[in-house]
C-alpha cells in the first residue's frame, strides 16, 4: 500500500522555458540510471531480500518516487510554456509529434524506458551491490546535469537530488556489512 | 527549526501559493527531511536510542505542524490520512508541480 503526499519532498523552482534542459533531465526520468529504474529496482528486490534490509529497501525506493515527481515537475515546468518552434530547435521535435508536451518515460536521447535496465539477480549482495552502481552512476549523472545549467535554482534542486544519491550509496553499503555478519555469524553456530 | 506557536501568526484569509503557504510548507519539507534521514539511518542503526528518540519527538512535531498546514490550506494525504472540508478539497490546486 502506498500514500500519496501532496507536496514536493524539496522545492524545485523554475521561473523560465528552457527545453534544451528539460530534454537533458529527461536522462534522470527515464534512464538507465533514473529515478523510475531506481525505484522499481529497490521495490522489487524486497521480495528476495533478508528481513534486515526490507525496510531499508522500501525507505529508498519509494524516495525514488519523490525524487521522480521532482524531476517530472522540472520537466513541466520548463517546456509548460515552450512554442512547437523552439521544441524544435531544442531537439524535442520528434517528441513533440508523439507525445505533444506530455511527460514520457525516456532517456535523455528519446530512447523509452525498458525494465531491461533493472537487474534482480535473486542474490542478496549481488542486489546489493547493483544498488550501490545504480546510486553512483545516477549521482555522477546529477553532477554532469548540473555543469550543463547556470540556472542556479535548477542547480539548487539537482545539488539536493545528487545528496540523495550519496546517501543511498552510504546506507546501502551498510546493508552489505549487515548481511556479510549475519552470514558469517550462521557459519559459526 | 520552530513549529510551535507557527498557528498565531497565521492569517486565516489566504489561498495556496500564497507567501504563507510556501513558508509553511517550506517548514515541513525541512522537518520532513530529518525524518527522511533519520528513518534512513535508522534502518541499518536499530540500536541507537539517541537517534530513535529524535525521531519519535520529530514525529510528533510534524504531526502538529502537517495539522496545521491542513487546516489553512487543505488535505495533504489521501485515502483517509487528512480530513476534508466542504466541498471535497482534495481535487483543489496547487498540486506539487503548479507550486
Amino acid at each position: 500500500m502506498w500514500i500519496y503526499e501532496k507536496k514536493l519532498q524539496y522545492p524545485v523552482r523554475v521561473n523560465k522555458c528552457d527545453v534544451r534542459m528539460a530534454k537533458f533531465l529527461l536522462e534522470q526520468y527515464g534512464g538507465a540510471d533514473g529515478e523510475l529504474a531506481a525505484a522499481l529496482r529497490y521495490l522489487n528486490q524486497r521480495y528476495s531480500i533478508p528481513d534486515k534490509v526490507i525496510g531499508l529497501l522500501t525507505d529508498i525506493g519509494t524516495e525514488e518516487f519523490a525524487h521522480l515527481e521532482m524531476i517530472a515537475t522540472m520537466v513541466y515546468k520548463l517546456t509548460k510554456d515552450a512554442s512547437v518552434e523552439g521544441l524544435k530547435a531544442a531537439g524535442l521535435g520528434a517528441h513533440y509529434a508523439n507525445h505533444d508536451r506530455a511527460l514520457f518515460y525516456e532517456n535523455a536521447g528519446g530512447v523509452p524506458f525498458t525494465t531491461t535496465y533493472i537487474a534482480a539477480k535473486g542474490d542478496p549482495i549481488a542486489d546489493l551491490y547493483e544498488d550501490i552502481a545504480a546510486e553512483e552512476k545516477a549521482r555522477a549523472t546529477y553532477q554532469w546535469l548540473i555543469d550543463m545549467t547556470d540556472d542556479v535554482d535548477i542547480q539548487d534542486s539537482l545539488k539536493y537530488l545528487r545528496e540523495r544519491e550519496v546517501v543511498h550509496s552510504l546506507r546501502f553499503r551498510e546493508a552489505v556489512e549487515i548481511l556479510k555478519e549475519e552470514q558469517n555469524r550462521k557459519k559459526f553456530f | 527549526m520552530e513549529s510551535g506557536g507557527i498557528i498565531m501568526s497565521v492569517n486565516p484569509h489566504t489561498r495556496p501559493g500564497d507567501e504563507q503557504y510556501v513558508e509553511l510548507l517550506t517548514q515541513l519539507q525541512a522537518i520532513d527531511f530529518v525524518l527522511v534521514e533519520l528513518n534512513l539511518y535508522l534502518d541499518t542503526h536499530p540500536h541507537d536510542a539517541n537517534a530513535i528518540e529524535q525521531f519519535n519527538e520529530l514525529t510528533q512535531r510534524r504531526w502538529k505542524l502537517a495539522n496545521d498546514f491542513e487546516a489553512l490550506y487543505g488535505p495533504l494525504m489521501n485515502f483517509g490520512h487528512s480530513y476534508s472540508g466542504y466541498p471535497w478539497q482534495w481535487n483543489d490546486t496547487p498540486w506539487p508541480w503548479q507550486v
